[in-house]
């Protein structure tokens, strides 16, 4: 490899692509080459320095300085100044403090990064610089030194489980693919992140991708699979391209296609992208979707080990899965296995949101305690408020509550709990959430997904949400709780796929955990945290208002009446509860009654 | 619906010689490869914008597949339009962060100022408000995406601001 003095690294997100980040690196890049430098400084594409608001930006190693609000016209200035003659050009320092990346800082403490070691550190773009960090190591260590069943064995050995949520031994899942009878079979990738506040596998495609793709290819070798498939979603498309470009170099540097390494053995991959339904993160579904079809599920078994895409058998694990596995087979499955519970190994990635004070992307190993997560990690909740409930595993996870804040993390744990792993969204809620409202959020979601294969599933949903509805709306009679809590039974009892299965979820968990918030809904026509539109009204107190016309300006309905310097009032006849004025008011003037 | 084989409207795609060329195209390539459906729908939404009842029928006599197979497919996904739409696209992010932080209150602003409902067009075919799942982005609650640009922590009264910079 060639050595650089300098590194420039362009960041490309989508912000500062839209403000011309490509048309800076191009500028930069002819500049370089006009002043002879190109030998010595690198030019990198990189997702996310910080400063994206007054982007285009780039961040200049190993100086560390890091400009701002740069157009492809300034590229020469700038290489001449700082490349040639070493003066930092000031007018373009950012001045201001860097506002780390939001979604993924430096490790916090309790921290152990495996998956996202790279992301960030290396150029996603630039095979050389996942090679640089051992990449495709494990692939040669596979290939020259362990047959498949040794591999299996290891994988086996590391207790690695399925990390799209449902943790299914991966070691499993492989020798029973492998086990399958057929000459062609397939390895299939879920990046089918749909769970709504989960974004860590998007992370890990967008900055390692071919951790993902090493994975899949020593997986593919102990299976005995020639072809795989990479399912991302739509909403993706950095991840979708950053994965294509990864194949692509992969393919010239002889670890996927014909003979790889040398050994006889033959790969390839593609990516597939969907089309927005959130129901193709079901392996079944997903496997129609890749066949051109509707993402209907069917029922299992035969399992797509047995029976997948083409009627072959194929293998399904989700990227944080496949990103385990080269270091995995690196370090040993001993190494591997002496992080987390005795049932759960490893770490797990988790997409921290909602109202904590540092929401943002994390890894921890498995067994760290859902209060050490929220309140050492994500430190804590956001303006000094009440913990309420953490809703884990998606909206087919389910809410705890502060009892359950001492629970190991791990998989059997959470499920026990009410609640569920699942890939890794971890919202957090706090007395400003009504969770009546919540569930019927969630069941909204559901119900629009539902693929309305089956019956259970697609009435269901669709009535627990009625039901839930009218609950909010100030509606519910006796007996309504009742009644939701056996319908849900039944959807989650009857329903083909994980979805349906899942759905009632949220709403069983919240019923159980908050009942009594449920019960002020139906029987006192209160919202107690303030939230449903048709419990609550707005009131201005006259002492705090100043007069000052924001929130009547801002009102949707014009609902709000009063001269300039005196006290407003709300008509409640008008209002429609927005809660606009409420956001808007700099002097804490409106409040919220129930 | 209207017998889409037999009565093309003036202004759909395959009236253009252009785009009809570029569907062409499209089908030449991906013909082949296993599970061309969703390839091609994939391709022509990104490329076109829609696929309307009439490329629907046209996509699927090249195919030789059969058309309730290609309808079926552009009806089960929310990334495929059958329907024109605006020059922009403004999206509203509904994932559980950006709907606790405040998602509903920026649609009630954006259906004020616009007097449209989500999922329309103005009438001048300038702007379409839709509502989105999870974006990814939640630690920037609540998140608007107008055409490919995020905007994050967006309060209502920054809205007229965003909506200032498309219509130009």
């Amino acid at each position: 490899m060639p050595f650089y003095r300098s590194h420039i690294l362009v960041c490309v997100d989508p912000q500062c692509l839209a403000k011309g980040a490509h048309e800076l690196t191009d500028a930069l890049q002819d500049e370089l080459v006009a002043q002879g430098l190109i030998d010595e400084i690198q030019i990198l594409e990189t997702s996310r320095i910080g400063g994206c608001a007054r982007g285009p930006e780039i961040m200049v190693y190993p100086e560390g300085t890091h400009y701002v609000g740069l157009t492809a016209d300034d590229a020469p200035y700038l290489v001449e100044e700082h490349f040639l003659k070493g003066r930092v050009v000031e007018k373009f320092v950012e001045k201001e403090k860097p506002v780390a990346d939001e979604e993924l800082g430096p490790p916090r403490p309790k921290e152990t990064r495996i998956i996202l070691r790279n992301c960030g550190a290396i150029d996603p773009m630039n095979i050389e610089d996942y090679l640089a960090a051992d990449g495709y190591q494990a692939l040669g260590k596979v290939i020259s030194e362990m047959t498949a069943e040794q591999v299996i064995d290891e994988v086996t050995r590391s207790g690695l489980r399925g990390r799209g949520g449902a943790g299914f031994p991966a070691g499993r899942k492989w020798a029973l693919s492998r086990q399958a009878p057929g000459d062609l079979k397939y390895m299939v990738c879920n990046a089918d992140e749909g769970d709504p506040g989960a974004f860590m596998n998007r992370r890990v495609l967008e900055g390692d991708p071919h951790s993902v793709i090493e994975g899949m290819i020593i997986g593919a070798y102990a299976i005995g699979a020639s072809y795989g498939y990479i399912y991302c979603r739509a909403e993706y498309p950095l991840a979708v391209q950053t994965l294509n470009l990864a194949i692509i170099q992969a393919r010239e540097f002889g670890f996927l296609g014909k003979d790889i390494l040398g050994a006889g053995f033959n790969f390839d991959l593609e990516v597939r992208v969907g089309a927005g339904a959130f129901v193709c993160g079901e392996e079944t579904a997903l496997m129609a979707s890749i066949m051109g079809r509707r993402g209907e599920p069917r029922p299992r078994p035969p399992f797509p080990s047995v029976k997948g895409v083409w009627g072959k058998p194929s293998n399904n694990n989700n990227v944080e899965t496949y990103a385990n596995v080269p270091q995995i087979i690196l370090n040993g499955a001993d190494w591997y296995a002496s992080m987390g519970t005795p049932r759960s190994k490893g770490t797990k990635t988790f997409a921290v949101g909602g109202n904590v004070a540092k929401p943002g992307l994390i890894e921890v190993p498995m067994g760290i305690t859902l209060r050490e997560i929220i309140f050492e990690v994500a430190g804590g909740i956001k303006d000094g408020r009440k913990f309420k409930a953490v809703q884990t595993g998606g909206p087919m996870g389910g809410c705890l509550a502060e009892a359950h804040l001492d629970l190991p993390l791990d998989y059997e744990a959470l499920t026990q709990a009410g609640s569920m792993m699942g890939s890794g969204g971890l919202v957090v809620m706090d007395e400003t959430s009504c969770m009546v409202d919540i569930a019927r959020f969630f069941m909204d979601f559901t119900q629009a997904e539902s693929c309305g294969k089956c019956a259970p599933c697609r009435v269901g949903t669709r009535r627990i949400l009625e039901l839930l509805e009218k609950i909010c709306d100030g509606k519910g009679q006796r007996g309504d709780l009742e009644r939701l809590e056996d319908l849900c039974h039944e959807v989650a009892k009857n329903s083909l796929c994980g979805l349906g299965q899942g759905a009632p979820n949220p709403v069983l968990s919240t019923l159980k955990l908050f009942r009594d918030e449920y019960e002020a809904h139906v029987y006192e026509k209160r919202c107690p945290a303030k939230v449903c539109r048709s419990l609550i009204r707005y009131e201005i107190e006259a002492p705090a208002c100043t007069g000052c016309m924001v929130c009547a300006r801002n009102c949707p309905v014009e609902a709000i009446s009063g001269e300039r310097r005196q006290a407003h009032h709300i008509d409640i006849e008008k209002c429609i509860r927005c809660g606009i004025c409420m956001q808007v008011c700099n002097f804490n003037a409106v409040s919220v009654l129930t | 619906m209207a017998n889409p084989i037999r009565e093309i409207p003036a202004n759909d795609p395959l009236n253009s010689a252009e785009l009809k060329s570029l569907l062409d195209r499209i089908i030449e390539e991906n013909r082949e490869r296993p599970g061309a459906v969703m390839l091609v729908l994939n391709e022509t939404q990104a490329k076109i914008g829609h696929v309307s009842p009439a490329m629907q029928a046209y996509i699927a006599r090249k195919l030789q597949v059969p058309l309730g197979q290609v309808h079926g497919v552009v009806t089960f996904y929310s990334f495929f339009k059958t329907k024109p739409r605006g020059k922009h696209t403004v999206k509203f992010c509904l994932g559980t962060a950006c709907y606790v932080a405040g998602t509903p209150q920026l649609v009630e602003k954006a259906k004020q100022m616009l007097g449209i409902e989500l999922g329309d067009t103005t009438l001048d075919g300038q702007i379409t408000l839709e509502e989105c799942r999870c974006v990814g982005a939640c630690s920037q609650a609540p998140v608007v995406v107008v055409d490919d640009e995020a905007h994050g922590k967006l309060r209502p009264n920054k809205f007229p601001q965003v909506l200032k910079k498309i219509q130009g």
